[in-house]
């Protein structure tokens, strides 16, 4: 739906992740544009999981810029996270609901604190959001009573709250069963295809890769960086890189 | 016909500065309210109703509702190009709004999108009244639930505490089972971290003691009994008491808190599923570190208060330290220091007990951990001061 624009709504220049002395990423560069399903892939270890935190500002880089919707969020001003946080949502691993809340004040939490809208609208919208992740009926819920799998997607219900324009997600098919998975998967599609939400996903789940992903940015520790980038089948069929092939074909091999 | 008109364009005010208008921006929207009279109000829309303006549009309409308390409302969505969730919000408070009135709620010239929206979302069943509520339970059931769980509560400290005298029991038989390096780790957590504060505090305690004595006592000339009464309540009464306390505010809770972590990230059933025992691998090391490192700290309790009541003898009441600690030691049976070591031992067994026992009582959930941890301090605090009126009790009449 926004494809045709030029403007890219994430874009990460030379990024430089680590700890201390020890750099996990270095020379990381790549444009996520709106309305695509990005998802961000490569081997445990690699660094995926850190790299989501410098997108939605929990780390600060060592070195690099990233820019969400042309705002620099790697200067390290508050107001201006703050001011981008706002339209982006995050599915956290574990889904991350306040275990002291129901389904529904978990939801409503951002609601409450960011829509200006009455109770009685919150609460249509609490209702919708549990709809959309087909949790209706558990509004008055404790998460500790749920499986993994609707924790997740009671997750995402809170993330989609204030219908950001992009939704990051950390590995959101670990530990779910084939089918949850898939029902993600589904899920993430819908998002996507009514909303028009960019979405940048953690994920080593191949075949939520090849259901979902428009493009996908593949990292290697070896190199410490991105090895290849693009459409997920053409990376498959044609990337003549030898990390790619193994990734794809889910072969063991001997480091670079 | 008197006719309101109310009109709002939601444009670019929603953007942050820095944006330029890009794919954020919304499309300009407005409302209309039109009074026909006779209570009949005509809501139309036009552009979106979304994130971006549902709650401004919701605030100003409630504002007119309310005003003219209308029994017929209806919204004209002919011109209304885009909605979501918000939207239907935003059309299902207007509904609500207008029922609380007991008035008539009506949508006219639908789109056929805005249909499909309206439809997704299950707006009839989203405003339909509650299905009946189920009734909130009866004071007796509530009474005989709270009762059942306090029953469960007090079952499990007694296989508690059970688990921890058969631990104890396997101990003295095979005291290699003891985890020697946890041990040492817990007594250096629970003494040498804790002995600046216990120390600073007993200080301070017999400071004050001799202080607030020495103002009654001059009086009489009894100056020197200063010495006696700081020593012999501290030795006896006061030093036990006020460590066993500080324990419990930095251990017993340490001790809640991360039993508790370890139980909700299943890490207890992992000691469990590789034939470890919890209680001995976690329980029995804190106990015995705790109930060895109480009585020293004690000790430095006892000397540090002295070490107070002598800076207040020699400031302020013209004492010597020889004439002091004369005085103290001639007041001081050993029986007395003893005393008061067996009463923190006696402590320290209870309060590090509570402490983990709170822990393993941990279900899930974050706050769970924080109700424990309170719960550690509090019963065992609880528990001292119990404890030390009984064991005054049996000393004063046996």
């Amino acid at each position: 739906m926004f494809r045709d624009k030029p403007r890219p709504i994430i874009q990460v220049r030379d990024l430089v992740a680590g700890f201390g002395e020890n750099i996990i990423l270095k020379n990381v560069s790549f444009d996520v544009w709106p309305g695509e399903i990005f998802i961000i892939l490569g081997s445990s270890g690699c660094g995926k999981s850190t790299l989501l935190k410098h997108l939605i500002g929990l780390k600060e880089p060592m070195d690099g810029k990233v820019s969400i919707n042309g705002i620099d969020i790697s200067e390290g001003s508050d107001e201006k996270l703050q001011t981008v946080l706002r339209q982006c949502g995050v599915l956290f691993q574990g889904g991350a609901l306040f275990s002291s809340m129901t389904l529904a004040e978990n939801i409503a939490l951002p609601l409450r604190e960011y829509s200006g809208l009455p109770e009685e609208n919150i609460d249509y919208l609490v209702k919708m959001k549990l709809n959309l992740v087909q949790l209706s009926g558990f509004e008055n819920h404790m998460p500790a009573e749920l499986s993994g799998g609707m924790q997740k997607r009671a997750g995402l219900a809170r993330a989609m709250a204030l219908n950001p324009k992009i939704l990051f997600c950390d590995e959101p098919s670990a530990g779910l069963d084939p089918i949850t998975s898939a029902e993600m998967d589904r899920l993430f599609l819908d998002i996507n295809h009514n909303l028009g939400t960019t979405m940048v996903i953690v994920s080593h789940e191949l075949s939520s890769i090849f259901n979902i992903a428009d493009r996908v940015l593949m990292l290697d520790k070896h190199i410490k960086g991105v090895v290849a980038e693009g459409n997920p089948f053409q990376l498959r069929d044609h990337s003549l890189n030898a990390y790619v092939q193994r990734f794809f074909s889910r072969k063991p091999g001997a480091a670079h | 016909m008197a006719a309101l008109v109310l009109f709002i364009f939601c444009s670019r005010d929603f953007l942050p500065p820095e944006i330029e208008p890009g794919i954020f921006m919304t499309a300009e929207s407005a409302f209309n309210i039109t009074d026909k009279g006779e209570g009949e109000v005509v809501i139309a829309f036009s552009g979106a109703i979304n994130t971006n303006n549902a709650a401004e549009f919701v605030g100003a309409i409630n504002k007119e509702l309310q005003r003219l308390r209308p029994k017929l409302v209806t919204l004209d969505l002919e011109r209304l190009e885009e909605l979501d969730d918000f939207g239907v919000s935003t059309l299902a408070g207007i509904k609500k709004t207008v029922n609380s009135f007991r008035g008539i709620f009506k949508l006219s010239n639908i789109p056929p999108p805005v249909q499909k929206i309206l439809t997704a979302y299950n707006f009839d069943k989203l405003t339909a009244p509650p299905t009946a509520l189920r009734p909130s339970p009866d004071i007796f059931i509530k009474l005989g639930a709270t009762s059942i769980d306090y029953a469960g509560k007090l079952a499990f400290a007694v296989g508690f505490l059970g688990e921890s005298i058969f631990s104890f029991g396997r101990f003295i038989r095979k005291p290699r089972i003891l985890r020697f390096g946890d041990t040492v780790y817990n007594m250096r957590r629970v003494g040498v971290d804790g002995l600046p504060i216990v120390a600073l505090i007993s200080f301070l305690l017999g400071l004050i003691m001799a202080f607030m004595s020495s103002v009654q006592l001059k009086q009489f000339g009894a100056n020197i009994y200063v010495a006696s009464l700081v020593s012999l309540s501290m030795t006896r009464e006061l030093g036990p008491i006020m460590t066993a306390i500080i324990v419990s505010g930095r251990s017993a809770s340490a001790f809640a808190a991360e039993i508790g972590s370890m139980k909700i990230s299943n890490e207890i059933d992992a000691l469990f599923t590789m034939g470890i025992n919890p209680h001995q691998f976690l329980v029995l090391p804190r106990v015995i570190a705790t109930f060895l490192m109480v009585p020293l700290l004690v000790l430095f309790s006892d000397i540090f208060a002295i070490a107070g009541g002598l800076v207040v003898g020699i400031t302020m009441l013209g004492l010597t330290v020889d004439s002091y600690l004369t005085q103290t030691m001639s007041t001081l049976t050993l029986f007395d220091v003893f005393w008061g070591f067996f009463k923190s031992a006696v402590f320290a067994l209870f309060l590090s007990w509570i402490g983990c026992l709170r822990g393993f009582q941990v279900k899930e959930g974050a706050d769970d951990v924080g109700r424990a941890t309170t719960s550690a301090v509090v019963s065992s605090i609880f528990m001292i001061i119990l404890l030390d009126s009984i064991m005054v009790v049996i000393l004063r009449y046996y």
